[in-house]
């Protein structure tokens, strides 16, 4: 695992990092009978990006949901910046640096985009100090531009109702959303499900630039060829353990899809994946 | 209608304008479909929405100029008209804050009256100074809007049932409160003058010349900050028309007012009560979140808002605008009755509805109600004019209604992927 993480950060970053930026070891979790998670090992650096692959029910979305704070793990530690830290709600996920970008988009249709981005976290002015203040509009919208001409997102205006935008667009917007908040880690579950061809590509590109960003990235996708195309290394899951890792620079489809079914795996995991 | 103010619609149209520059939709390989629809979506729903409605209001008013001989648009009918809408206009006020939320209040009426009552008691029975009077109602409509709220925020029953039952209840504390007797009279001069006064000339002229002035001032100050932003800005000559259209209907209806006997009091308290929400919803957190929380309960809950204590404010608000919406009604009618109106409450939603409030949350301005309720009124006063029979103006009224829910629920439906 050491040799593999090594040279992607060798090949992404020019100093070697040899802290993660967040680290989860042997974490547990089961729900009743069902061990969703077993001893999981998790780790994602500063300025790379995770495929997070595995089969329907392999416990991707358990361990996303760990490192949101939706899910209490049942045992296991979690470490950002090599420092223990504990989640134990999503608010402590977000005041920890962590963002989630959940499954269905959390985008109200009937505001605009300015209003999305900026909701709960409303930029404020004072008309009379301490009395009376009202919504800053121009600095919100100042600074929506600004976020989304660093992420590349275009749309045709800010002060559109996002129910007018294109789900690529939304799907952006929603990532941009948390991008104000200036987290360390950003994770994705499943971000281009449901998009047209072109629609991916935004988001794709749009994960680029956030690992331009330095940011830790986090991307759960059942689509192979979404995950080669964007991530650094690939994590698969299978019942509940981490079976394999790959460089995605070095590996092909083939093997992933193997160390996702379970076969040949002995076969594969000569060349370029190692066993855990 | 879903915003008149001028200002947010130009700025939109400037926005877009500026960012068609960029290579935005042919980089995107966007699909034509969505596009249009949104272009037809826009038109209904967006800075024109509200078109049609005047064009409507524009029809009704020819009409009935017409066929009254032009009594109708005479200055003493239509001061007559706008006092007969106040009290829809603050009761329609209290439906829209609900509507926007997503929940609806049946109770709007029966509350309006029961306050009212209590009022009327303390007034008439106890002694009771008239403004603690006054004010014991209005705080009978926050403390019922605690309740209705404290069973559809915290209890999560249906704002649909809680305040079907509601509206029994309170009939019933209506008649409990009011005894035997089926109208009281209000004798209190100061109860009494709240509705039926005019305002003195300086007054009539100061307070909207002051109130447009500040708007002016508002624009240009937004427009200077946009500026040293470096955001799009809209053309001076656009500015100076919207600010030009705003004083021409202040004026026009300060002089149409003057010619009669002046500014009705009542008529500048429901204006100021749609005047004040519509900044509170513009320009306040928490009016950003209350459309919020029409729009996407579950994301404005992800984004931190209090939904349940939003909710749970938006009921006492609506409560207490109904007690308010009552005690002008007292005022007018200088009675309380233990007969809760029938059309009332239907004519509050109504006109929220026919102004382009959506009944599925999150979509419309307050200022619906200023053109849906002068739509109902007009319907209301022009049948009478023409000696029409309550059932003609019910089955008017009933089209009507139905008509533009018909439309919001078509509108909606013209992009069911993406509405909520
Ligand atoms: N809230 C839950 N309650 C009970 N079982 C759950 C819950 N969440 C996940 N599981 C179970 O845990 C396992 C892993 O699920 P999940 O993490 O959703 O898999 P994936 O996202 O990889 O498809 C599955 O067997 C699933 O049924
Ligand atoms: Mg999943």
């Amino acid at each position: 695992m050491t040799q593999g993480s090594a040279s992607v950060i060798e090949s992404r970053a020019p100093e070697p990092q040899t802290v993660p930026r967040l680290q989860l070891r042997g974490i547990h979790k089961s729900f009743g009978g069902v061990q969703a998670l077993q001893n999981v090992d998790f780790e994602v650096y500063s300025g790379e990006v995770v495929g997070l692959v595995g089969d329907n029910g392999a416990g991707k979305s358990t361990l996303i949901k760990v490192m949101s704070g939706a899910y209490i793990p049942d045992e296991g530690e979690i470490l950002i910046d090599n420092q223990p830290v504990t989640i134990a709600s999503p608010q402590d996920s977000t005041r920890l640096g962590i963002e989630t970008v959940y499954q269905d988009l959390a985008l109200c249709d009937n505001l605009d985009v300015v209003a999305n981005l900026w909701l709960g976290r409303e930029a404020y002015r004072d008309v009379i100090p301490g009395v009376l203040r009202v919504l800053d509009e121009t600095e919100m919208e100042r600074r929506t531009t600004e976020v989304l001409k660093t992420l590349d997102v275009r749309i045709p205006s800010v002060r559109q109702p996002v129910a007018a935008l294109s789900g690529g667009q939304r799907q952006c917007i929603a990532v941009a959303k948390t991008i104000l908040r200036q987290p360390k880690v950003v994770l994705l579950d499943e971000p281009t499900a449901a998009l047209g061809v072109a629609q991916t590509r935004q988001v794709l590109n749009l994960i680029r630039r956030l690992r331009e960003q330095g940011l830790a990235v986090v991307v759960i996708s059942h689509n192979l060829h979404d995950v080669f195309e964007v991530t650094d290394r690939v994590i698969v899951m299978r019942l509940g353990q981490r079976s394999t890792t790959f460089n995605t620079r070095t590996t092909n489809p083939e093997q992933v899809v193997a160390a996702i079914t379970g076969a040949e795996y002995r076969n594969v995991s000569t060349s370029d994946a190692e066993e855990l | 209608m879903h915003d008149p103010d001028p200002n947010q619609g130009v700025s939109q149209r400037g926005n877009q304008a500026a960012f068609a520059e960029q290579p935005a939709h042919s980089g995107v390989g966007e699909l034509p479909t969505p596009k249009e629809r949104f272009n037809l979506r826009s038109l209904m729903r967006g800075d024109l929405g509200f078109i049609p409605v005047l064009l409507t209001l524009a029809l009704i008013t020819v009409y009935f100029q017409i066929t009254t001989t032009g009594v109708f648009l005479q200055a003493r009918n239509l001061s007559n008209l706008t006092q007969q809408i106040v009290v829809i206009s603050i009761l329609s006020t209290a439906a829209v804050l609900v509507l926007l939320l997503g929940e609806i209040d049946l109770s709007l009426a029966a509350v309006a009256q029961t306050c009212a009552a209590i009022m009327a008691v303390l007034s008439v029975y106890q002694n009771w100074n008239p403004w603690f009077a006054i004010l014991a109602g209005l705080l009978a409509g926050a403390v019922i809007g605690l309740m209705n709220g404290f069973f559809i925020a915290v209890l999560r029953v249906p704002s649909f049932i809680v305040t079907l039952a509601g509206s029994i209840g309170y009939a019933g504390l209506l008649l409990l409160v009011l005894g035997r007797q089926t109208t009281l009279v209000v004798r209190d001069p100061t109860i009494r003058s709240l509705a039926p006064t005019y305002l003195n000339p300086i007054l009539s002229w100061g307070i909207p010349l002051l109130l447009v002035a500040l708007y002016a001032a508002g624009i240009w100050f937004e427009q200077r900050r946009r500026t040293q932003a470096g955001l799009t800005t809209k053309k001076p000559s656009h500015l100076a028309l919207q600010i030009g259209l705003v004083s021409a209907i202040a004026v026009v209806t300060v002089l149409l007012f003057q010619s009669y006997q002046g500014v009705p009091q009542s008529v500048l308290i429901s204006l100021g009560v749609i005047v004040a929400f519509w900044l509170i919803l513009k320009k306040t957190p928490f009016g950003r979140h209350l459309y919020a929380v029409g729009g996407n309960p579950e994301a404005a809950r992800r984004a931190g808002i209090n939904v349940v204590g939003m909710k749970l404010i938006v009921f006492v608000l609506a409560s207490t605008l109904a007690a308010l919406a009552g005690i002008m009604l007292t005022s007018r009618s200088t009675a309380v009755a233990t007969q809760i109106s029938a059309t009332l409450l239907l004519n509050a939603i109504a006109a929220a509805v026919i102004g382009g409030v959506s009944l599925f949350g999150g979509r419309g301005s307050v200022w619906a109600v200023v053109l849906g309720a002068l739509i109902i009124g007009s319907l209301d006063n022009g049948l009478d004019l023409l000696n029409q029979d309550q059932s003609v103006k019910a089955i008017v009224q009933g089209g009507v209604l139905l008509l533009a829910v018909t439309i919001d629920a078509v509108v909606r439906r013209a992009n069911p992927v993406r509405s909520k």
